[in-house]
């Protein structure tokens, strides 16, 4: 029961508290290219669950056969091969998607995030935990993607899902779905993100300032 | 001669692989402190990109014809070995151009920049003499994008920035006005 609480931790870390993208900073050439609409958001997101979730759990199960020298060359084949697996796939089943990402589903090979699991945690973990932990990563890098994406997709559009949301009337800002408003909108984010990490350690302090407080007081008394 | 130049000047300016396809933001965002080491590594970037236009070339007209999956792990392994090789020669020869570029070979063999330039240049069926000019371009347009970010950087670095904005979140921003600057340019053809 215990070791469930501890994969379910892994598993839950990556998705706000080391977040890959607000957290970590990392895998943002996918992040910033694809997101000009919910739905590429979404593929992109289960795109690389696939590949981390499929070599993590190559990867943590060959370790003792990997020799340390040539690991990363090693990691990067079998995410490569996981690439290209969904590349064809894609192709298969949702070409229309398929060529809107265009060169950005290879491009998933040189996401740091993956290789970096694989490095960091994969590599010393066994299935159960690598499985779980790429999971989570994973989860965390689809909300972050998601929610690039849909900002940019209703004020750059108007729309989610390609469902109209404010009518005629609105005016949609063509910036936030050209290049440029990939930077701002993730600038702004992580801005955010920032400043409510900040809210919430100054309030913990505050409760911890209350609490010394507390018990100092207690001890002028006694 | 006219296609080349459209090639060299498109991926220069209108689409400048950092500030419009987002390629290479490891190192746009990570290194760009200084303006010194970032116009080295720009430089460092242009000639790996040159070498992956190569091999690129090579591997689609030799090998790829037989064996189309095995695109992206032959480009990796490919790149890499290659640029790892020439990383040696250059220490052995050139100590002096080995210490100035070096150090930052081995970083950008896993950049996204390099892989992207051989798939962008595959997908659109460029030539040799097109693919290198493909690359020259990205590889100027990538230290033009470094040494205008590092510079405002460096100045920013004096200024009042709030505490709560420095970082990534500061430099995303500056990389979103800079990216609107570079908008400008895709009126370059369109006249023409």
């Amino acid at each position: 029961m215990a070791t469930d609480t501890t994969a379910y931790e892994e598993m839950i870390k990556g998705l706000w508290r080391d977040n890959p993208v607000f957290v970590q900073v990392l895998g943002m050439c996918p992040m910033l290219a694809v997101t000009n609409s919910a739905i590429n958001a979404i593929v992109m997101g289960l795109a690389t669950f696939f590949v981390l979730v499929g070599s993590s759990f190559l990867v943590s199960s060959f370790k003792q056969w990997i020799p340390k020298q040539v690991r990363i060359s090693l990691y990067i084949i079998i995410i490569a091969t996981f690439v290209t697996v969904v590349d064809y796939s894609l192709l298969a089943m949702l070409p229309a998607i398929h060529k809107e990402l265009g060169a950005f589903i290879p491009l998933i090979v040189a996401n740091c995030m993956i290789l970096g699991r694989q490095e960091a945690f994969a590599s010393k973990h066994n299935v159960k935990y690598a499985v779980m932990d790429a999971v989570g990563m994973s989860g965390g890098f689809m909300i972050a993607l998601f929610a690039l994406g849909s900002v940019r997709e209703i004020l750059g559009v108007g729309a989610l899902f390609g469902v109209d949301l404010f009518g005629a009337n609105f005016e949609p800002w063509v910036i936030m779905i050209l290049p440029p408003g990939g930077f701002l909108t993730l600038g702004l984010l992580l801005l955010f993100f920032n400043w409510f990490t900040e809210r919430r350690r100054q309030f913990l302090d505050k409760v911890a300032d209350a609490e010394r407080a507390a018990v100092t007081g207690v001890d002028k008394n006694g | 001669m006219d296609n080349l130049l459209w090639i060299f000047i498109s991926t220069l300016l209108v689409n400048n692989f950092v500030l419009a396809y987002f390629l290479g933001l490891c190192p746009f965002l990570g290194v760009s402190g200084q303006l010194e080491t970032s116009f080295r590594l720009g430089l460092a970037t242009t000639f790996v990109l040159v070498i992956t236009a190569l091999c690129a070339w090579v591997l689609n007209t030799y090998v790829l014809i037989y064996a189309p999956y095995l695109r992206l792990i032959s480009f990796i392994v490919v790149i890499a070995s290659t640029v790892q090789f020439i990383e040696m020669s250059i220490k052995k020869l050139s100590p002096n151009l080995f210490k100035s570029l070096g150090i930052f070979l081995p970083l950008i063999t896993t950049n996204c920049a390099i892989l992207g330039l051989a798939i962008f240049a595959t997908n659109r069926g460029y030539d040799l003499v097109e693919g290198l000019t493909f690359a020259l371009g990205a590889g100027a347009g990538f230290t033009l994008a470094m040494v205008l970010m590092a510079g405002i950087r460096e100045e920013t670095e004096i200024n009042n920035v709030p505490a709560l904005i420095r970082g990534t979140a500061f430099n995303l921003i500056i990389a979103g006005v800079l990216s609107m600057a570079f908008m400008g340019f895709a009126g370059l053809f369109s006249s023409t």
